[in-house]
């Protein structure tokens, strides 16, 4: 019987391509429900470091660390993360390190939590004046191209590259109220 | 308590390929003053990253070493990386941390450490392999071994006088000093 290829639910295995692809070996990440699957996956890669941070500014050093020593380094994180990096993100900046950044959207479509708005409504402001080129992904699909083109302006030109992950791509938080 | 100066230049004598990694401030001043070295990837910013820019380093290179040499005051704003890199347990990995207990570059205000807060302790508690406090300058081959040969991850928590160092000032040009340490790193 032929299963077609779910695209709603399989964004985060074109995301996990794209990473092998351009030959991503480590990932730093503050686990988010959104990207669960693409932390699992890059958790089962023996080619892939996984690091699992305790803050998200964590992972800008160890994208600068991974630089300097040869290899190439994404991070995951929620969109409130995107503030705690703020400072940091001028390391990339100062040395042109290249570097992907996936964030998951959170404080605006359908959003139940009012406490993720704040940050949320700016973050895409906030990595812009960071110094980072940003791109939406509202369709799962559209993640495979958006996520690949980003991947190579990030490594070919040591750019820093955002790809935010909208809320409608997520889907809303389910909650138990 | 240890002349911070004399106990850096010690640790760097004869370093090889040794990759360092100093922190903002005067651990940049420091091993600036030790002689330069394309493998010295210096900071002037980036407060609270040096440990985790050591731990990227290292798990990029494991056959070479690499040692963080930063204050008191960078490695507390990022204590949880000692939680970070205690879970992935990079084995080529020193931490030295000149501790002054003082934030030396504006105004020697005391900083944790100061008050009883204890460096070696926590790296204990985040499964460094080994964590130690030096106090005396003959201390520093000791230190100097475990920064080529000892088992990390490491931490060294070196307690040095709360002075002013004249200012030893190395490139400060952040694409020229990243561009001049991959490239040494790549013909090394």
């Amino acid at each position: 019987m032929h299963t077609p290829v779910d695209i709603e639910a399989s964004w985060p295995d074109a995301i996990y391509a794209q990473f092998r692809r351009v030959g991503i070996r480590q990932v730093g990440y503050v686990p988010d429900a959104g990207h669960s699957r693409l932390i699992a996956l890059c958790c089962d890669d023996p080619h892939i470091a996984d690091v699992v941070l305790t803050t998200e500014e964590e992972g800008v050093g160890l994208v600068a660390g991974a630089a300097l020593g040869g290899q190439r380094a994404a991070l995951l994180m929620q969109s409130s993360g995107v503030g705690n990096c703020i400072n940091m993100f001028s390391l990339l900046r100062n040395c042109g390190f290249g570097c992907v950044v996936l964030v998951t959207m959170r404080g605006e479509f359908g959003e139940f939590n009012p406490w993720q708005v704040p940050m949320g409504t700016i973050t895409e402001d906030v990595l812009r004046l960071s110094g980072f080129l940003t791109y939406r992904v509202d369709g799962a699909d559209t993640v495979d191209d958006i996520v690949g083109a980003g991947c190579d302006m990030a490594f070919d030109g040591n750019l820093q590259v955002a790809i935010l992950l909208s809320q409608r791509l997520i889907g809303r938080k389910q909650w138990t109220r | 308590m240890l002349d911070r100066r004399e106990f850096v230049r010690q640790l760097l004598i004869d370093r090889g390929d040794l990759l360092v990694v100093p922190g903002l401030g005067s651990a940049t001043y420091d091993v600036a003053a030790a002689g330069d070295h394309p493998l010295n990837f210096y900071l002037w910013g980036a407060m609270g990253g040096t440990a985790m820019i050591g731990l990227g380093l290292a798990l990029a290179q494991p056959e070479r070493r690499v040692a963080v040499l930063t204050g008191d005051g960078d490695l507390l704003m990022g204590l949880g990386s000692l939680a970070t890199i205690g879970v992935k347990q990079p084995d080529n990995l020193v931490i030295v941390v000149l501790d002054n207990a003082r934030y030396g570059e504006t105004g020697m205000q005391p900083s944790a450490t100061e008050n009883g807060i204890d460096l070696v302790a926590m790296a204990l508690a985040c499964r460094f392999k080994h964590a130690r406090a030096v106090t005396r300058l003959h201390e520093a081959a000791e230190v100097r071994t475990l920064l080529h040969e000892g088992k990390g991850p490491i931490l060294v928590n070196a307690k040095i006088k709360a002075e002013d160092t004249p200012r030893v000032l190395p490139l400060r040009d952040g694409h020229a000093i990243k561009q001049r340490f991959i490239e040494a790193l790549n013909s090394a």
